[in-house]
């Protein structure tokens, strides 16, 4: 019964602790991707609220709380109500396999690679829940683009990581990181990589692949009818995917925690905080894709692409394994 | 499978209608099938409200017509009353004027770049064409104290002459416009994805533009060369070398570059300008406080950045306008809204809009 308890007690903490981390380092990283576009839009940026702006998440995050959640009358109120709940919980679960460093990992699941790419599905699961309980025609429109594209889009993101699942052997991402102790992913898979980034960037909804927001068009897409609360579930998810995938990149590709002198997870988090960037700087300077250029995209260009790779990896590896060891 | 269409009703608050613009789409998918305009929401009546003003007591109504570019319409409102009264304008006004004039086609022009892009989903080009314009309000400002609503050229001239160095700065700014036209160029004609987005959708052919006389950048976007600056010059613009921009595919593609390339040549006058401009000389004519033009009527238009926006005035021969009417361009370009829309995709729908330039102020008035 006392192991119960203390299990129990460890949990609530483990968990809280993510959430509170996430939750900050989300502020953060909102407030940079503000500053680094006004920079780069040639204007300020928010710079009033704490020094240099540094609390401003802190202010818009109390009042989104302080906000009244507004339940509109013609939506279906438990799916409502549940969705954005069922965006953030899966967005938050992928960090329980990431290797912080060698030691430093929670869950070493054996199937590490395939879970993370599960969970990115019921992320869009919830997404569609939301547009479709809102019973708004917007909502409507964006879930049927998210529908569209998340179905496409999850071909290549999975099969640009079979070739380096090829390569180690192993879908443990503690296995991969291993694999890359001598030289990292990115150089023995760099046409993978591009097509992996592409793809995650679909994956979490940034420009130019924002077509489920779109706000030139359907003004918030599915997240219209959502306000105070549960908006800043929704807005809280996109962070935190976009800190998986940037996660999940530098593990894949750009060999996770490793480096020299830092520690570990300094490197895995600067690996991540690079991509971050790179996804804020494409926001600055891309348009939106059109709904039927997105998927000619995806399936005249990205699938095929990825197949060629995938089968010259297996004959690099063939060619390797006969005649080299 | 039983496929029904949706009827998607867009504004009038919504964010990108340029205002308050509505339109009731009926889509199938995300094609579009059916559009209707729904205009109104912005209607202040200064059409009979002129006519209750006196002559010069009307110009500060114009303003607020296409407040993008109020100059031109003070322009054409002013010429209405000057050929009714039959004043003759001081040649420096007359470049002044056309100074002012050119100079709010660059902001207009630089605004319309801008919001088509966000329309297309980047908000970059639309910060940086509002940094270029508030460069431009800043001259405006100096002139007239004004940013938006100038009524700075008035019935027989303009309403102030040019401070000192005003010249000198409005080089300085060119210098810098120039510069920045390399960066949208690079920012929005070189990108990929704008010129996948922009080219081929929303056509309209010259012909079509003609019979719904259409005018300005949406007319010259469709291969028809007029330039009402170039085939009726008013003002001096015939002692100016310029030529009119025409780009022949008739798609939102050729209408952004059509503003673009004007943007470059109103740079190109209003440096000869700078350079042509008496640097003495009567900046408005004496006229009566009271204007009582004799009986008679008068259509007057010029080129204002988004077309040919014209006055129609009749008096009878008291202080105030018997009729007054305004020949507002983007009105008419909604009209030809529905034949560039039709089966494009939602998205598209909302480049379209944005590429014909609307100011819901001048559809409305």
């Amino acid at each position: 019964m006392n192991d119960f308890f203390t299990n129990i007690f460890f949990m609530v903490l483990v968990v809280g602790g993510l959430l509170i981390t996430l939750s900050v380092s989300v502020m953060f990283i909102l407030l940079m991707e503000r500053r680094v576009v006004a920079f780069m839009q040639d204007r300020l940026g928010p710079n009033r609220v704490g020094y240099e702006g540094l609390l401003q998440s802190v202010a818009d995050g109390f009042k989104l709380m302080l906000k009244e959640t507004i339940i509109p009358a013609h939506v279906d109120k438990l799916l409502f109500f549940l969705a954005p709940f069922l965006v953030f919980v899966p967005a938050a679960m992928a960090f329980a396999v990431f290797p912080l460093s060698k030691k430093l990992v929670a869950v070493d699941l054996n199937v590490g690679l395939l879970y993370l790419l599960s969970l990115s599905s019921i992320v869009a699961m919830g997404i569609l829940l939301a547009g479709w309980s809102s019973n708004n025609k917007f909502s409507l429109l964006a879930v049927i683009r998210l529908v569209a594209k998340n179905i496409s889009y999850e071909i290549p993101l999975v099969l640009s990581t079979a070739g380096v699942v090829m390569i180690t052997g192993s879908l443990k991402l503690s296995a991969i990181i291993d694999a890359q102790s001598h030289v990292w992913f990115v150089l023995l898979q760099p046409v993978a990589f591009v097509i992996y980034f592409i793809c995650a960037l679909a994956e979490v909804n940034r420009a130019p692949f924002d077509l489920v927001e779109a706000e030139s068009e359907l003004v918030g897409g599915f997240h219209t009818e959502y306000s105070g609360f549960t908006f800043a579930l929704f807005y809280l998810a996109e962070y935190v995917n976009m800190i998986v995938v940037s996660l999940l990149a530098s593990v894949v590709f750009l060999g996770g925690w490793q480096g020299s002198v830092l520690p570990g997870f300094i490197w895995l988090f600067g690996k991540a905080f690079f991509f971050l960037f790179v996804m804020i700087w494409i926001r600055a300077t891309l348009y939106r894709f059109r709904i039927d250029q997105l998927l000619s995209f995806c399936w005249k260009w990205l699938i095929p692409i990825c197949l060629v790779n995938i089968a010259l990896t297996g004959v690099g590896i063939t060619v390797w394994q006969s005649y080299f060891r | 499978m039983k496929t029904e269409e949706l009827t998607i009703n867009f504004g009038p608050q919504h964010p990108s209608t340029h205002g308050v613009f509505r339109m009731i789409l009926d889509v199938d998918g995300e094609t579009v099938r059916k559009v209707e305009p729904v205009i109104g929401y912005l209607h202040r009546g200064f059409e009979k409200l002129g006519e209750y003003k006196m002559y010069k007591s009307g110009l500060p109504l114009t303003d607020r017509m296409d407040y993008l570019s109020s100059m031109s319409n003070n322009l054409v409102y002013s010429r209405a009353v000057e050929q009714l009264c039959r004043i003759e304008v001081p040649i420096r006004a007359q470049f002044i004027r056309v100074l002012m004039c050119e100079l709010n086609r660059i902001a207009s022009h630089g605004m319309a770049v801008g919001a088509f892009a966000q329309d297309l989903g980047s908000t970059t080009p639309f910060v940086f064409a509002f940094r270029d314009r508030e460069r431009i309000l800043d001259l405006f400002e100096e002139v007239c104290g004004a940013r938006l609503t100038y009524s700075f050229i008035r019935p027989g001239g303009v309403a102030g002459d040019l401070p000192e160095g005003y010249e000198k700065r409005v080089d300085a700014f060119l210098d810098i416009m120039e510069e920045n036209l390399v960066e949208y160029h690079q920012l929005m004609t070189e990108n990929e994805i704008f010129q996948m987005r922009a080219k081929g959708i929303g056509f309209i052919s010259g012909e079509d533009a003609v019979s719904y006389s259409l005018s300005g950048p949406n007319l010259r976007g469709s291969g028809v060369p007029r330039d009402l600056r170039k085939d009726d010059p008013y003002e001096i613009y015939d002692q100016l070398d310029f030529s009119i921009c025409t780009q022949g595919g008739g798609d939102v593609w050729s209408r952004y570059l059509v503003r673009m390339r004007e943007l470059e040549e109103s740079i190109k006058i209003v440096r000869q300008i700078v350079e042509k401009i008496p640097k003495t000389g009567e900046f408005l004519a004496r006229s009566p406080n009271i204007l009582k033009p004799p009986p008679g009527e008068v259509y007057t238009c010029i080129e204002s950045p988004r077309g040919q926006v014209g006055v129609y005035m009749v008096s009878d021969g008291t202080d105030k306008p018997y009729r007054y009417k305004v020949r507002p361009p983007s009105f008419i370009a909604v009209g030809a809204l529905e034949t560039m829309m039709l089966g494009v995709k939602v998205a598209d729908a909302i480049a379209v809009l944005g590429s014909i330039d609307i100011v819901l102020g001048e559809v409305d008035r």
